[in-house]
């Protein structure tokens, strides 16, 4: 057992966790942060990404102790004072989401996306989320989500949405 | 009680139905606050791994697990012979015909396995990671068999055995012949009389429905009660059969489907895990849980698709169709599940398409193999059959020089010709294939894309553009019961709803079917606004638990709007009803002179009187001003069973670019309008259309369950089978013609196959018709760069490589046999 210590959606943990732990099964099992889901095993789904430090990662592919003395975000924490992150809200109204079992990992991905570029292309934001599977729905809303919430991310107006391919 | 104001016309609520409400079930998926299977912790919980045959086809000879049993925190160790006595067999509902041969499905294997990931034993631990340790500890002995892999080879003379206790590898044959039946001509004559027949082999290959949820079951025991959550598309089905299977009392047996991350059909089923999670539970008394890693699900839940098909299509020179003649094997795979046979039989009644065929002949032979048990997946039948005709009609239009879109037009049913009986003997309701065609060209834009391609042609372009149709229809809302008795099938189609009126007005619909993303919560809520005049947000809709909504046959065959949502409607017609009486009493009116507008009854003629239903109901919870003789509730329930099923239809437009010198295609554009009838909720139809088309041009380009020569899975993690991501699939161009259906009180067809079911042939046809005057014609799906470019260069559709001989298409190419259709040529006999 090792010790770590880690901040997960403001929060701060000490637990022993076995060194082969990986990230996505501390949260969900030690931390009961079961809003982060594992949908694979050969980290081609997305499905548990969660951000490290600010970064997006797939935390199956991260060992718990890895994230000793950093901070955690799941999609548990991305909502501020019972206001909806621009992602969730834009995922709501686009209908980006079916059955919805991706969507934690799909909106953690899509925020670091646009954290990085924020006014992206069909295009662009179809490569960039192309490490997150879903099944349901064929991803054009997701895309259109992903457009609309970069555009309220960085305070553009969402008048031009869709036009940019 | 408060006598509001009659609602002026200007006031009065927008009606909900065809609104695009944002989805209610959003609001806990998008933030987390799910609950999932997995996510379950019951005090004292034990976990479960599953040990897994490696080998495709072997005699058992030893398991041991002592080893296993001394492994630290291992409570217990199971295996088949622990359970041979209490397991039965997983349920087949479907004995298509009399004399159907099952073999018996045990849940974990006794004696013998039959394809790699089959159970053999069973860990229960304290942890998970506990219970997947001592897998490994688990030392069985297997004798290996020969395993039967091709299903061309399984039924060839003399072809080793699936399962020795049988006599053959084939499970049933089944026909359906139009001129037996009394709905067509004689088939063998139309073939005779004809100028032209065209002679094709067609693979379905084998796909997993590939859920992003991997399955799990959660069981809790209390006293003599058990209570199971499975990630299920069926909860009512499951309590009944594992009922049936186990000999746990139905009454002492709660399921309950909590939110279920997708199942395309893959959760339509019995499971061997739901099985044995239960038998453990009962064993122990302990609570259980079992979730299997994708690997295993891969491995072992069952997979879709898998049949080669025989097609023949007789025609005069002019191009008028006079008989279609299809043969088809359907690979069961080692075992029947819950509707393993029924799903190629679901197809026999659609391979005639849109088209006025006047002889049709369906022979299906099911086919046992030591793979994975084949059973539904989204279309379930139906994509397969709107394949072969769809394939078959552009074959014979290049046989004949006609415009593939002349040669559908001159056959389709017209819109004047509904409803139209069919060849196969389903009447068709209504639509316009003609609208929809012209709807669909120009969404596509379909005459500047003809000329680019002519242009690509005459410039000798290395990348090629070719544009495919797909005019397709499709059997939806399962089922009339009726019907389904008349296929042997072993349960209704039926669905149940109730809607319970709570003392401040909210509304509770409880509904049988079970949804798994469809967004049954916020169709239901629309449907009871407008019915009930109520305001959306006061609708809760409760669904997925036995407990709650006792009656129900779930979600699947794109049922739920149409079965389950009329049955809602009536429910909420019987409140009404009942609502009326009550207000004609406070109102001191007859029941006749009152009018039911807006949520409210009114005296007709008598502004400013009424009373609304919201009020009706705490009146009918006090209770103290109350009609005489009548009970003091105004809930209802309804069961709709339909008389006929729905038919959606629509034309689907692929534009494919194909480059010759690698062989990669790519979807330029692709353009779809599809008449599901009455929209209830654009998004959601709009959705539904786009996850189809997903899956079926997943099908096309990409996908592929492949077995090695040892019958290994080599597609068992999704880093080879290939689920297309947003950078795989192209912006999709949709559109809707609306002619309601006849057989609902909503109107709706059923969306939730669309897509799935249309698109495969129309991406087919399009990279066909892109390369098909450089000698190609036809390439094994998924049309991966290495096929495609074989086809180019090396002739033949494509297939060949190392794996052939081992799956289904073996390494066969299909060669034309246009105007020559011998037993053996249309038994595929040019291999």
């Amino acid at each position: 057992m090792t010790q770590i210590s880690v901040r997960v959606d403001g929060a701060s943990y000490s637990d022993d966790v076995e060194p082969r732990t990986l990230l996505v099964h501390y949260l969900r099992e030690q931390l009961g942060k079961v809003g982060t889901v594992v949908g694979c095993d050969t980290s081609n789904c997305g499905a548990c990404t969660v951000h490290l430090d600010g970064e997006a990662v797939k935390s199956c592919t991260v060992f718990a102790v890895q994230a000793d003395g950093s901070e955690v975000t799941t999609i548990e924490g991305i909502a501020s004072n019972g206001t909806l992150h621009p992602m969730q809200k834009a995922f709501h109204e686009m209908h980006g989401l079916q059955c919805g079992f991706c969507t934690p990992g799909m909106i953690m991905a899509s925020i670091d996306l646009v954290n990085d570029n924020p006014d992206p292309t069909e295009d662009e934001v179809r490569e960039g989320i192309e490490g997150n599977l879903c099944r349901c729905t064929g991803y054009q809303n997701i895309v259109r989500a992903v457009q609309q919430a970069a555009a309220e991310m960085s305070g553009r107006s969402s008048d031009t949405l869709g036009v940019r391919s | 009680m408060t006598v509001v104001e009659e609602p002026t016309t200007a006031d009065a609520p927008q009606k909900e139905i065809g609104k695009a409400r944002r989805r209610k079930e959003d609001a806990r998926l998008i933030t987390g606050r799910t609950t999932w299977t997995d996510n379950m912790v019951l005090p004292g919980m034990l976990h479960i791994a599953v040990v897994r045959s490696p080998v495709a086809h072997a005699k058992i000879t030893e398991v041991d697990v002592s080893a296993a049993q001394q492994a630290p925190n291992v409570i217990a160790v199971f295996t088949g012979q622990d359970f041979k006595e209490e397991q039965g067999s997983i349920p087949c509902a479907w004995p298509v015909t009399p004399d159907m041969v099952n073999p018996g499905h045990p849940s974990v294997a006794v004696d013998e396995v039959n394809h790699v990931g089959e159970a053999v034993a069973v860990i229960v631990a304290r942890s998970k990671t506990a219970a997947q340790d001592a897998v490994e500890l688990v030392d069985v002995d297997y004798d290996l068999l020969p395993p039967v892999l091709d299903m061309e080879q399984a039924v060839a003379q003399d072809a080793h055995l699936c399962h020795d206790h049988i006599e053959s590898n084939e499970s049933f044959n089944f026909v359906f012949d139009a001129g037996d039946a009394g709905t067509g001509a004689n088939t063998d004559q139309a073939f005779a009389d004809a100028d032209v027949v065209v002679s094709r082999r067609f693979v379905q290959q084998r796909l997993i429905p590939a859920f992003m949820e991997p399955r799990s079951v959660v069981v809790q025991p209390q006293g003599d009660n058990y209570t199971l959550w499975s990630s299920t598309q069926v909860p009512h089905i499951l309590r009944l059969m594992l009922a049936m299977v186990t000999g746990t009392p139905e009454h002492k047996l709660r399921v309950i489907a909590p939110d279920v991350g997708g199942g395309f059909g893959g959760k339509l089923q019995v499971t061997p895990e739901e099985v044995i999670t239960l038998l453990v539970a009962r064993r122990l008394g302990k609570p259980v849980k079992w979730t299997e890693t994708r690997s295993e699900s891969l491995m072992s839940a069952h997979h879709g698709r898998d049949q080669i098909q025989y097609i023949d299509i007789a025609a005069d020179r002019e191009g008028n169709i006079k008989g279609l003649r299809c043969r088809i094997l359907a690979d069961m795979g080692a075992y029947l599940r819950l509707v393993s046979p029924g799903v190629p039989i679901l197809g026999a009644f659609m391979y005639v398409g849109i088209y006025k065929f006047p002889a049709y002949r369906f022979e299906c032979r099911g086919i046992f193999t030591n793979k994975v048990p084949t059973d539904a997946y989204r279309g379930a039948g139906r994509p397969e059959a709107t394949f072969a005709v769809e394939r078959i009609m552009d074959e014979l239009a290049v046989e004949l020089g006609m415009d593939p879109l002349e040669l559908r037009r001159k056959n389709w049913i017209n819109a004047e010709e509904f409803p139209f009986t069919t060849a196969a003997g389903l009447e068709y309701d209504s639509g316009d294939y003609e609208a929809a065609t012209q709807q669909a060209l120009q969404l596509l834009g379909y005459d500047e894309l003809r000329e680019e391609q002519r242009q690509r042609r005459e410039s000798n372009d290395p990348v090629q553009l070719g544009i495919g149709f797909s005019t397709f229809t499709e059997m939806c809302g399962l089922a009339p019961s009726r019907v389904l008795g008349s296929l042997s099938y072993g349960a209704g189609g039926w669905e149940n709803a109730s809607i319970r009126m709570l003392p401040t007005g909210k509304v509770e619909v409880v509904t049988g079917s079970t949804p798994h993303g469809q967004g049954h919560e916020t169709a239901w809520s629309q449907l009871v606004a407008d019915q009930l005049g109520v305001p959306f947000e006061d609708v809760e809709v409760l669904h997925g638990d036995t407990s709650i909504s006792p009656r129900g046959l779930d979600t699947y065959g794109s049922r739920s709007l149409v079965v389950g949502g009329a049955a809602v409607m009536k429910a909420a017609e019987k409140v009404v009803a009942k609502a009326r009486r009550v207000a004609a009493h406070l109102l001191e009116a007859s029941e006749d002179d009152l009018e039911f507008a807006g949520g409210s009854f009114s005296v007709r003629g008598t502004p400013g009187t009424g009373v609304s239903i919201q009020e009706i109901a705490l009146a009918t919870f006090a209770a103290h001003n109350w009609p005489d003789g009548m009970e003091p509730s105004i809930d209802a329930e309804a069961t709709f069973d339909p008389v006929n099923f729905s038919y959606p239809h629509g034309t689907h437009i692929c534009a494919m670019e194909v480059d010759t010198e690698t062989g990669l295609v790519k979807i330029r554009k692709y353009a779809s309008v599809d008449d599901v009838g009455v929209i209830v909720n654009p998004l959601i139809v709009e959705g539904q259309v786009h996850g189809g088309l997903a899956q079926g041009i997943a099908q096309a380009l990409y996908e592929e369950a492949v077995y090695d020569a040892d019958g290994n899975l080599t597609t068992g993690t999704f880093v080879d089978y290939l689920v297309p991501s947003a950078a795989d699939l192209p912006h999709f161009d949709t559109g809707n013609t609306v002619h309601a259906a006849p057989g609902n009180p909503i109107g709706a067809k059923g969306v939730g196959e669309a897509g799935c079911i249309a698109s495969t042939p129309a991406v087919v046809n399009a990279a066909l018709d892109a390369v098909r005057h450089l000698g190609v014609s036809d390439i094994l799906m998924p049309l991966t760069p290495e096929r495609v470019w074989r086809a180019i260069h090396q002739g033949g559709d494509g297939g060949d490589r190392a794996t052939a001989g081992t799956i289904a298409w073996g390494g066969a190419s299909t060669e034309t046999t246009t105007g020559v259709s011998t037993d053996e040529s249309s038994l595929g006999g040019d291999r």
